[in-house]
């Protein structure tokens, strides 16, 4: 039960962050009709920007607090310069371009930073344990993480559901045409969506960083986890994002550690632990396939 | 009595409260002009939509051909011979005008699964799809994009592409629309000229066209038929000329 | 295909044929084995990107998934090889055919979806084909598997760079060959037509899906072939193959070219290989060791061609007559 338990909490955990990456990508698409490849870039140059400022600050705490305000910087500028003049065209041009904007990225860190990974030291205030319940211990840092993602949650849900500017999200993500009728500023609606995409993007970067490593393309795997996020959930629901990653996220990691053990019982343990990892990988895409069949537009998506 | 070409059993279709769609049973018999009136927000559109099958009634019945299509998707009901005009000019913009019509004769010469031979010159496409472009009056602009066509030749091209299929049914859905007067007189003029040979049903506003074409007349108001007949009938309707007319004079 | 001297079109197109024909004579004569290797692997990515055109160009289907073709074709090979089975006529039509196999299955998912989320299926399922790969621990996992080359016993010898240039350039030109009928058959119209209006041509009576879903699985069967080429070429395979970074690589061979032009893909692929060639060098010769970096000056280079160059360099050769 303990492990269960501990598994559950980690698929949450993952759930979460992949939540943060989807939410932002979820936005540009349903409010702007903007595919952005180049959101998984935000993601890592979040972590690489964390890693810098820690090794200044010699505090996690003060590097992300530094980090976060510089990715939203960063998507201020990639929206300005690049990505602005994206909105009117097609699919296929911002597919181009931003596909250009990843090998920016990716080469641009291999030229600051070195082609080797780099690792963020989990912080010492967290590199305990916590006991959840009595006499079972988990991660204070992914306990954190887990503390920190609900509230950007929450925040975001607040954002979305209370505010001037989540109402003119909610207006737009269901009719675009429909803000440009309320005299909006639309390119400054724009602008601060795509930065505070930029700024949760890169902040699922950081505290990833210190579990996995911080390393070139680390934002392009997971940015196709996040497409299949909203795929599941629907075109700029934040609901629906939040749903598809917490289910994407269990399948994830109960795939992981439940299946080679599922499998051994009517396979050789050799085949199974072989077998395991591109089948527990294959589950979130079935999972997938299984809803486009139900749903075409996602499981919170606009019905046409 | 002749068996009607094209009739609704109690259709209805609601979105959320509203009810845009209230137990509406039409016919169009073989060869007749049937036209279909009513102000804006009457229900016409969602009317065609269940008609050429892009929405689905909650329920009630079509009936075309002697078959029950209700459930039928669209590109099976033009098999039967129901074609269709768009309220907005729909065309193949970046084709030619010869090209637009010989796709829409193509629909109908079986299934399009050949991969080799090449359709520009095959005249069993090109050679009736000329003569639809003469029809409608546009032979002499057969190797013009439809794009460059002006707004009233692109209307004469969507009946030619209505009309290659030598389909059983026309439904016309405002054919005047945006139209200057010249043009919709030509358009009544190719429009009359086909009467008789086409069953029409004609959704319009222009009510001077409709009164000039049309055999029979249903008014619809809110979703209901509130009556059906001959322009006279229609003319003299209390009903219709509070509802409708008598907008229109006022 | 008339190809006319006196337009720049006729005249590049002669060119390259006839450079394309020559090059393995060249590469001999100035011994340099490399170009011989790099044009193998141009026509192989032109044979992928006029393939990927069929649907993207012509059918309007912004498909991110089709490195999978590269792998399935690519593994099917490899697997049959390390199986004992070496005869390239089964290999090459398994690999077709896996390849058109997976086609019609995720056409059949994708096609019920439109736009962004078309991109976004094709794209994950791509990725689902480079997972099992990289999973498959009996074919080498993430390291890929070599392989022997597929054998045409009396035919000819794969092993010979040059025999396998050529046969890769015939199977170009047969592949361009029927790319120029697909395109202008009562097919072609259909497909084209639906990129151009989808409503109209339902409205014709055309049923869309089918005809879309016909055209991904003739696209894919091509991809197919390119990906048995690709395996032989190296006589290796890899989940590498079927990165997700490929599939971007040709659509930027498609749009870099022309999109839903019979020889655009080919010029993208090659103005792709000639770009990475050549800025490698050249950003080495502006400051020594640059040109590791080459990607920086390529990226935002795609973010230019996006903005600014709608049509590609099949537009830069005046228009096409027909």
């Amino acid at each position: 039960m303990d492990t269960l338990l501990i598994q559950m909490l980690n698929g949450v955990q993952l759930g979460l962050l992949m939540f943060l990456l989807a939410a932002g990508l979820t936005l540009t698409f349903g409010i702007m009709d903007l595919v952005n490849l180049a959101h998984g870039s935000l993601y890592m140059m979040g972590a690489y920007l964390a890693w810098t400022f820690i090794g200044w600050t010699d505090s996690f705490v003060l590097g992300v607090l530094l980090a976060l305000p510089a990715t939203f910087v960063l998507g201020i500028v990639v929206e300005a310069v690049v990505v602005r003049r994206l909105y009117a065209r097609d699919h296929l041009d911002q597919v181009l371009a931003t596909f250009g904007l990843i090998l920016f990225f990716n080469e641009l860190v291999r030229a600051v930073w070195g082609p080797a990974g780099k690792s963020i030291a989990v912080p010492p205030f967290l590199s305990h344990t916590v006991e959840i319940l009595p006499g079972v211990p988990y991660s204070a840092y992914r306990f954190a993480l887990i503390v920190v993602g609900t509230l950007v949650a929450i925040l975001l849900a607040w954002l979305v559901a209370r505010t001037r500017m989540g109402m003119l999200i909610r207006a737009g993500a269901s009719n675009r045409r429909m803000i440009a009728a309320l005299g909006v500023n639309i390119e400054l609606l724009f602008s601060l969506v795509f930065g505070l995409g930029a700024v949760f993007a890169g902040l699922a970067g950081m505290m990833a960083a210190p579990i996995g490593s911080v390393k070139i393309g680390m934002g392009d795997d997971i940015l196709i986890l996040a497409f299949v996020i909203i795929v599941i959930g629907g075109i700029g629901s934040i609901k629906g994002a939040f749903i598809a990653a917490m289910l994407v996220g269990q399948i994830d990691i109960f795939g992981r550690s439940y299946l080679p053990d599922l499998l051994k019982t009517f396979l050789s343990p050799a085949t199974a632990s072989s077998a395991a990892p591109a089948i527990s990988q294959m589950l979130v895409y079935l999972v997938m396939a299984g809803v486009l069949v139900w749903r075409p537009t996602g499981l919170f998506g606009q019905r046409t | 009595m002749v068996e009607p070409l094209l009739s609704t059993q109690g259709l209805q279709k609601r979105f959320g409260g509203l009810l845009a769609t209230d137990n509406v049973s039409i016919e169009v018999r073989p060869g007749e002009i049937h036209a279909l009136i009513g102000p804006n927000g009457a229900g016409k559109t969602t009317l065609v939509g269940q008609l050429t099958g892009t929405l689905a009634p909650d329920s009630g019945t079509i009936h075309f051909a002697g078959r029950d299509v209700t459930r039928l998707p669209t590109h099976a009901r033009v098999r039967l011979g129901l074609a269709r005009s768009f309220q907005i000019t729909s065309v193949l913009r970046e084709f030619t005008a010869l090209d637009n019509v010989a796709l829409a004769v193509q629909a109908h010469q079986g299934h399009s699964f050949r991969f080799l031979a090449d359709a520009r010159t095959d005249e069993r496409l090109r050679a009736p799809a000329r003569q639809g472009l003469e029809t409608v009056g546009l032979g002499a602009r057969a190797d013009a994009l439809a794009s460059a066509l002006s707004h009233g030749e692109q209307r004469q091209l969507e009946i030619a592409m209505a009309l290659a299929g030598d389909p059983r049914l026309l439904l016309l859905d405002e054919p005047m629309a945006g139209m200057g007067a010249e043009e919709s007189q030509r358009m009544v003029a190719l429009l009359r000229g086909l009467k008789g040979r086409r069953a029409m049903l004609l959704i319009e506003h222009d009510m001077d066209a409709v009164f000039a074409l049309a055999d029979r007349i249903t008014v619809l108001v809110y979703g209901r038929a509130i009556a059906s007949g001959t322009p006279d009938e229609i003319r003299a309707h209390p009903e219709v000329r509070r509802a409708y007319l008598g907008d229109e004079a006022a | 295909m008339m190809a006319s001297l006196r337009t720049p079109r006729g005249l590049l197109t002669v060119l390259l044929l006839v450079l394309f024909a020559v090059l393995p004579l060249l590469t001999q004569a100035f011994d340099q084995r490399y170009l011989l290797s790099i044009g193998t692997r141009v026509v192989i990515w032109s044979i992928a990107a006029v393939s990927l055109n069929m649907i993207l160009g012509y059918g309007g289907l912004v498909s991110f998934g089709h490195a999978a073709f590269f792998g399935i074709g690519g593994y099917a090979v490899g697997i049959l090889s390390a199986s004992g089975v070496a005869s390239g006529w089964v290999q090459w039509p398994v690999a077709i055919a896996a390849a058109a196999v997976w086609a019609a299955l995720i056409g059949a998912l994708s096609l019920r979806t439109r736009g962004v989320y078309f991109l976004m299926i094709t794209l994950a399922f791509a990725q689902l084909v480079y997972y099992v790969a990289a999973g498959l621990e009996v074919y080498g996992g993430d390291d890929g598997l070599n392989i022997g080359r597929s054998r045409f016993p009396g035919l000819i010898n794969l092993a010979d760079k040059a025999s396998f240039y050529w046969l890769c350039l015939a199977l170009l030109v047969a592949t361009l060959w029927f790319c120029d009928r697909f395109a202008c058959s009562r097919f072609g119209f259909v497909l084209r037509g639906a990129r151009s209006n989808e409503q109209r041509m339902t409205a014709l009576g055309f049923p869309v899906f089918q005809y879309r879903l016909v055209a991904m699985i003739i696209s894919g069967a091509f991809g197919g072939l390119s990906g048995a080429l690709l395996a032989n070429e190296g006589a290796y395979v890899s989940p590498a193959m079927m990165s997700w970074v490929k599939s971007g690589d040709l659509i930027v061979m498609v749009v870099l070219g022309g999109m839903g032009t019979l020889l655009g893909p080919l010029y993208g692929a090659i103005a792709f290989f000639v770009l990475e060639e050549s800025l490698k060098p050249l950003m080495d010769l502006a400051h020594k060791g640059w040109g590791e970096y080459w990607q920086i000056v390529f990226g935002p280079m795609l973010v230019l061609v996006a903005l600014y160059a709608k049509g590609g360099i099949d537009s830069l050769l005046g228009r096409r007559h027909g």
